[in-house]
């Protein structure tokens, strides 16, 4: 059969179903409306405040999704034994900047269940595959929030200042950090600890046996081991290359635990990928198990695409009055034998580009 | 994303300044002293693309890719809190966001405080800290003049010197947050490029320690 003429999107939404398919993840279907409640209760967890409610029949107040995980975490059964979803849906959020409300595609893949080393990377095998699947230079870069929130456990930063100091931990704001801590009392030396573990990005192998280093004492190491076990196995899997070791990959520490990332590929502005465990999100939600997992932003893709379309059709046929029917249907079956795209007209419309004209008579 | 490191610079005098730091730190591009109307200038030889564009503009740049670095100011990014890393206070472009209100203003906590400002989040962020009930007024300049002909009862706005207050009979009552230039960066190019980034920033960061 001919190739589709898809766009890159399409190619690329395509390529991650028989991905995640393969890997044994089933789709996960669902309606676009839910309950505004779900919402309600854990506005923080959404990307963007502003949800797109209305009224049902029967009076219950509406949305359309703006998030997929909530509504599989609701609908997932609390069970130990592994769930694995994958869902390409669109959500409706408030894009950044013009405040107005927009329909975004988005790819993404869920791990419920009783969470161990190997669903972590298998999660991350996926997501780091993903990745390659939209460009050939992609990075993933990996945090792990137990180590994060341990070392700030060990500063004794008050509570009500932490989400300060995260957020100037994801810009990489080592001055205003080093200030918050000073305000707060923060002996130097463990305020140049905080300092270090923000600069100290790159490649596992060399961020690791450093990272031992600077926090031997200061806080446990189980989450650094895990950390290592986890890089190892994806370097033996082929991901090594594209993981990078980055704190500042903080997401949401009343929903996420453990492991985060974040997927960059070469020319988009942002990360176009995201993700982690989120066992905290669960317990909020009632559940005993945990979960990991990752959504693809699938809106900014299409800037990737190479193949710029400059023609809206290959050959333009025209037809004049008098030919016959028979004439102009064989016409088009010869212009269009070698795979090129046809529109058959009586005159040259406006606004469009061909490649090529051609007429029936000639 | 081209080889070259495109920096986005604020127009006017602190971009100037600002230039004068990365020329120093070895990044220099003459032609950005031909003059003209010229907004772009290049040097591949240091590897880096200059261009000039409005300072309140310089954060969108960085946030969507338009270019690698730029140079902000703080109270621009308190303002949109753009998606970006945050890598160097410059310490220059130095000035406060303050609250001002007219001489022997006295603030009536029984009412409604009318507050005009080109920064609604940051006083809005501002206010709520303090759990004040404030009604926003969003102007885009001439701030001074708002309490003066009673649309506002304070206004909120970057102080730096205080000269234009006094001239219009008001003062700074409270200072929000100081203010200085930071130097930026997008965040899916550090990745790629954070080796020339942290480069230009240790020898900028030295600069400034110098």
């Amino acid at each position: 059969m001919q190739q589709l003429p898809l766009g890159f999107q399409e190619r690329v939404i395509y390529a991650l179903r028989s991905l995640y398919n393969r890997s044994g993840y089933a789709q996960y279907k669902m309606s676009k409306f839910e309950e505004y409640d779900l919402y309600a209760r854990n506005k923080d967890f959404l990307i963007s405040e502003g949800v797109i409610t209305f009224m049902d029949t029967n009076g219950k107040l509406m949305a359309l999704k703006p998030d997929v995980t909530l509504s599989i975490v609701k609908n997932s059964p609390d069970s130990a034994a592994l769930q694995k979803l994958y869902y390409t849906e669109n959500v409706y959020r408030v894009a950044k900047g013009s405040g107005s409300f927009r329909e975004l595609a988005q790819v993404g893949l869920e791990c419920l269940g009783q969470i161990d080393d190997y669903a972590i990377s298998e999660v991350l095998m996926l997501a780091a595959e993903s990745l390659r699947v939209i460009s050939p230079e992609s990075i993933l870069d990996i945090s792990h929030l137990g180590i994060v929130t341990g070392l700030i456990d060990a500063l004794g930063i008050p509570g009500g200042r932490r989400d300060e100091l995260l957020r100037y931990i994801g810009e990489k704001n080592s001055h205003e950090l080093s200030a918050l801590c000073r305000a707060c009392a923060v002996e130097e030396g463990k305020i140049s600890i905080l300092r270090e573990l923000l600069s100290l990005g790159g490649a596992p192998s060399r961020v690791l046996p450093r990272l031992r280093e600077l926090l031997s004492g200061v806080i446990s190491m189980e989450n650094i081991d895990q950390l290592e076990r986890i890089a190892a196995v994806l370097a033996e899997n082929g991901c090594g290359d594209m993981l990078r070791i980055d704190f500042s990959a903080v997401d949401d520490i009343h929903y996420y635990n453990g492991i985060v990332f974040k997927g960059f590929v070469r020319s988009l502005p942002g990360s176009v990928l995201a993700g982690g465990q989120y066992d905290k999100l669960m317990r909020k939600m009632g559940r005993k198990s945990g979960a990991i997992g990752f959504a693809v932003y699938m809106d900014a893709i299409d800037r990737l695409d190479a193949e710029r379309k400059d023609y809206d059709v290959d050959v333009l046929l025209l037809y004049k009055e008098g030919d016959s029917l028979s004439d102009i249907s064989a016409a088009r079956r010869r212009c269009s034998e070698n795979g090129e795209s046809v529109m058959v007209q009586r005159s040259i419309p406006e606004n469009i580009r061909y490649k090529r004209l051609c007429e029936v008579s000639r | 994303m081209s080889s070259m490191l495109s920096v986005a610079l604020p127009k006017g005098r602190l971009g100037e300044k600002v230039y004068a730091m990365f020329e120093k730190a070895g990044y220099a591009c003459p032609s950005i002293h031909d003059g003209g109307r010229k907004l772009i200038f290049e040097s591949p030889e240091n590897g880096v693309r200059y261009f000039w564009v409005k300072p309140s503009d310089v954060a969108i740049y960085v946030e969507r890719g338009a270019a690698d670095i730029g140079v902000a100011g703080k109270d621009i990014l308190l303002e949109y809190e753009p998606d970006i890393y945050e890598l160097l206070d410059l310490g220059i472009g130095k000035c406060r966001m303050a609250v001002a209100a007219p001489n022997g203003f006295y603030d009536d906590k029984q009412r409604t405080l009318r507050v005009a400002t080109k920064f609604a989040r940051i006083a809005a962020r501002h206010y709520l800290q303090k759990g004040r009930d404030i009604d926003i007024i969003h102007l885009n300049g001439s701030i001074e003049i708002a309490p003066i002909l009673g649309l506002s009862d304070v206004i909120v706005d970057i102080v730096e010197t205080g000269t234009t207050l006094k001239e219009n009979d008001l003062a700074v009552i409270e200072t929000v947050v100081p203010i200085s230039a930071r130097l930026i960066a997008n965040k899916a190019c550090y990745k790629f490029e954070s080796e020339r980034i942290e480069a230009l920033v240790a020898k900028i960061a030295a600069q400034l320690e110098a």
